[in-house]
């Protein structure tokens, strides 16, 4: 009873740590950002106003965090562009998810050729380097908020497909798989009912790690101008117009820089602590 | 044995050993006293303390996440000094592993590094204790090879643990742990996972070392037949605390402690049913339910660049028997001999090379795919591990209800009403429907088992080692539902076990297995007051006695594994059986 009640309150201290706390915190005012972006950014992010192009950051000001090169308000295109980050990286997970869980489920369980068919698929699919796949994917398809989600995705399936396949074939010889075998089940309610709810856990981590670095890789992209169309602020696309006035305007690559890196930061944290959350062999402490 | 005040070696005072923010001690207030040249047993069930105990004493809690909270441990040297190794640090504690105090664990498997030589991992172990040439070091692992009566030891030290069999790495565990003549060895249920004659092989080992050299062993274990063989004096654990002490025969003649009591009493010994006649009669006239003939499985083994077929495991040869409606068949063996083999035969999940599966009299192998699945229904299983054959995920009313939905019996409601019905015969309360298998010991998830293995009334259950996962005065338990479903149910029952006592208990009749092959079977009373074949003897005799008084001398020689894998293409002759007496049948190779 005691050791119960103290094993919670071991786990409960664990997401209280300040770290994860602070993770948490970032995570959560993103998502208010995105959802709240018209009410609370001071500015419309589109609206230039060239007599007040490039203003430094100034405290109690009109513009917090300056403004850019054609005079729109820095901070409400960083409201802005939360959007499309949060959109994307979640969208990615999910996509990259469904595909590299359904294929490493399917991989490990059956083994033999269906497992090697697969495999051979994912090690053509990681010999291209990452950004560079992305690159081809959207120079060929065109811009778009879809498109991007499908070449930031074509990569980020496979470790989840790898992971998925790892624990599909250790769990396939456990005797309650065999027991649900011995019963008579079919492999798909094997896999629905007794594989995949016990792979949740591990897939929920690399779904965290995989939304930063989606995070990262589409301001990459709009970096290079292949994101989303220009009318739409993202981070990635304000850096890169910071890119010609970075001596004048240090503000105009600081503060979308650092949007990206604390997020990624907050995301990392946080996938860190589920991380030694599921870790089995910190279950018993 | 009985010197007059012997000198003590370790004494231990007052320890107290915490887990991490657990308030409650694991082990409390706990005093332990070794004398020289003394066979201390420390018994207890799972979870009793009794490994953190030996582990404080090598100070090896530490690395688990425990605390030394309190307490005191003497070490006495030869002249009169001692030690509180409590109070040693771990530079100072390293020089006393190995060569003062040694300890040998339960899994010879993992205990031995796999890609490491014998002789490095011997040599290594001298070493790190005393500074001497290789060559010394070498004489000295030789010598001790020799000493645990290994088998051309000069070759052992150049092969690889994958080489030897598991009672040869225990062997070499043990020629590890004496290598530098420690006074003290620990051993941590060190037979717990060796066949039944390999364990009698080492308790006769370490008893005649412990004579020639005049160490002193605690011994840790659960098996009060393993403490009848080996101990000199007792100590009873449960819960952190010393329940009951003494001399092994004071022990076993009066225990003055209840739990020592129920320990004693849930022990299986073999020979304790010989007067317990069945409590029904299996019905045998009528036409057996489960029926096999000839039955044979070989595995091919692959080999090289193209996966080639280079051998064959003969897992299972030429066995035949038949299963009747309320009967128990035992088979028993030791691992490897081919009896889980058939089990999963029997289950289909693996495909016969040859030989019939019959069920109600109709082969399986003839069945369409929905007959099939009929057939699945008849055939049941519990499994030998109550922690892997549970699906953590699921609530206790799906696993009861997995078969039933799988077979599409009822709708929800009536499922759920079976289900219910399930839980309260398998004498689980009906609370349990919506909680997780983590939330119950291994008994109660035993229980569960059973309960999934009656959903679909079955006519033959296969229980494979169901209760060998077990603490003792559970296993008891366990059993007697099992025999009382068997009543309830009509159900006939195939019973894998390597412990002849369980086999004794429970069932009718007997199949004995070595190889792959069935060597003698008959009824229980047949098999084990008249065993004719070789093997069945040495298995009986390799049973560990029920009262220290029965001690008798045993073979320490190790034996040569016997493997099953043969060549491409090799037949397997098999003996004709011969019935030697009603019903009792015997490989004529005996």
């Amino acid at each position: 009873m005691s050791a119960a009640t103290l094993g919670f309150r071991h786990r409960f201290n664990y997401l209280l740590a300040p770290k994860v706390v602070f993770g948490i915190a970032v995570i959560a005012l993103l998502i208010a950002a995105a959802i709240f972006a018209p009410w609370i950014a001071p500015h419309d992010p589109a609206r230039q106003d060239l007599m007040r192009a490039m203003t430094a950051p100034q405290w109690g000001g009109p513009h917090l965090l300056g403004t850019d090169h054609v005079g729109r308000d820095l901070l409400s295109r960083i409201i802005y562009g939360s959007r499309i980050s949060l959109a994307i990286g979640v969208a990615v997970v999910l996509v990259s998810g469904a595909v590299g869980i359904f294929l490493g489920v399917i991989s490990g369980y059956f083994g033999g050729r269906t497992d090697s068919l697969i495999q051979k698929m994912l090690e053509v699919f990681w010999a291209f380097p990452p950004l560079l796949l992305a690159i081809a994917i959207v120079a060929f398809l065109g811009q778009g908020l879809g498109i991007i989600i499908i070449a930031l995705a074509s990569q980020r399936w496979i470790p989840y497909c790898r992971l998925a396949r790892a624990e599909a074939m250790a769990l396939r010889d456990r005797e309650f798989v065999v027991a649900a075998r011995s019963l008579g089940a079919s492999p798909a309610r094997i896999l629905t009912r007794h594989i995949l709810p016990n792979i949740v856990p591990s897939m929920v981590v690399v779904g965290t790690f995989a939304m930063a670095t989606a995070i990262i890789s589409e301001a990459s992209l709009s970096f290079l101008g292949l994101g989303v169309p220009p009318t739409i602020p993202t981070w990635g696309s304000m850096l890169a117009d910071s890119r010609a006035y970075i001596s004048t305007s240090w503000w105009m690559a600081l503060f979308p820089g650092l949007a990206i890196f604390i997020t990624v930061l907050a995301i990392n944290l946080v996938g860190d602590a589920l991380r030694s959350h599921f870790d089995p062999k910190l279950k018993n402490i | 044995m009985t010197e007059t005040a012997p000198s003590p070696l370790i004494s231990l005072r007052d320890l107290q050993v915490t887990f991490g923010l657990i308030p409650e001690p694991v082990v409390k207030s706990f005093d332990l006293d070794i004398a020289r040249g003394e066979v201390v047993a420390l018994v207890g069930e799972s979870g009793s303390g009794k490994s953190v105990t030996a582990k404080s004493i090598m100070r090896l809690v530490e690395f688990s996440g425990a605390r030394i909270a309190s307490g005191e441990a003497w070490l006495y040297d030869n002249h009169g000094g001692r030690t509180d190794l409590f109070r040693l640090n771990q530079n100072e504690m390293r020089s006393i592993r190995g060569s003062r105090i040694s300890m040998i664990f339960q899994d010879p498997m993992t205990s031995l590094n796999p890609v490491l030589t014998i002789g490095f991992q011997l040599r290594e172990a001298v070493l790190r204790h005393a500074t001497m040439s290789k060559a010394d070091a070498d004489r000295i692992c030789l010598e001790a090879l020799r000493q645990v009566r290994i088998s051309e030891p000069e070759q052992r030290l150049k092969q690889y643990p994958h080489e030897l069999s598991g009672g040869m790495r225990q062997r070499v565990m043990i020629a590890m742990a004496l290598a530098l003549k420690p006074d003290l060895l620990i051993a941590d249920e060190p037979t717990t996972a060796l066949d039944v004659t390999v364990q009698a092989e080492i308790l006769a080992l370490l008893k005649t070392i412990q004579r020639e050299t005049g160490m002193s062993v605690l011994f840790i274990t659960h098996d009060m037949g393993v403490v009848a063989e080996i101990a000199d004096r007792v100590v009873v654990m449960l819960r952190g605390d010393r329940v009951e002490t003494g001399d092994v025969r004071t022990i076993f003649e009066a225990p003055t402690h209840d739990y020592t009591r129920a320990l004693l009493a849930a022990a299986p010994k073999l020979g304790a049913g010989a007067d317990a006649a069945p409590a029904f009669e299996p019905v045998t006239d009528d036409a057996p339910v489960l029926e096999v003939d000839s039955l044979v499985v070989r595995y091919p083994v692959r080999k090289g660049l193209l996966q080639r077929v280079a051998a064959n495991v003969h897992a299972v040869e030429d066995v035949s028997f038949k299963v009747h409606r309320r009967e128990t068949l035992a088979i028993v063996g030791e691992s490897g001999c081919g009896k889980s083999t058939t089990a999963k035969a029997l289950m289909n999940l693996i495909e016969p090379t040859s030989g019939a599966i019959r069920l109600h009299g109709r082969d399986i192998a003839s069945l369409t795919a929905a007959q099939m699945m009929a057939a699945r229904a008849d055939i049941q299983m519990i499994f030998q591990d109550p922690y892997a054959s549970l699906n953590p995920r699921m609530t206790v009313e799906q696993i009861i209800a997995e078969p039933l939905e799988i077979h599409q019996r009822g709708d929800a409601a009536s499922r759920r009403a079976q289900v219910t019905e399930l839980i309260e015969r398998v004498g689980l309360p009906i609370a349990a429907a919506k909680r997780y298998p983590h939330n119950f010991s291994g008994g109660q998830r035993q229980r569960i088992c059973i309960a999934r293995a009656l959903a679909l009334r079955p006519s033959v259950i296969i229980a494979d080692e169901p209760v060998s996962a077990l603490d003792v005065s559970i296993q008891a338990q366990i059993l007697a539902l099992i025999e009382e479903i068997q009543r309830d149910f009509d159900v006939g029952i195939l019973f894998i076990s390597h412990d002849m006592a369980v086999v004794e208990k429970v069932s009718d009749r007997i199949a004995v297995m070595h190889l792959g092959e069935i060597v003698e079977i008959g009824p229980r009373d047949a098999v084990l007051r008249d065993p004719r074949h070789a093997y069945t003897r040495q298995l009986l005799d390799a049973v560990p006695v029920a009262h220290p008084a029965l001690r008798k001398a045993r073979q320490m020689e190790a034996r040569a594994m016997m493997s099953p894998i043969r060549p491409l293409g090799a037949d397997h002759p098999t003996s004709p059986m011969r019935e030697v007496s009603h019903q009792h049948f015997v490989r004529a190779d005996a």
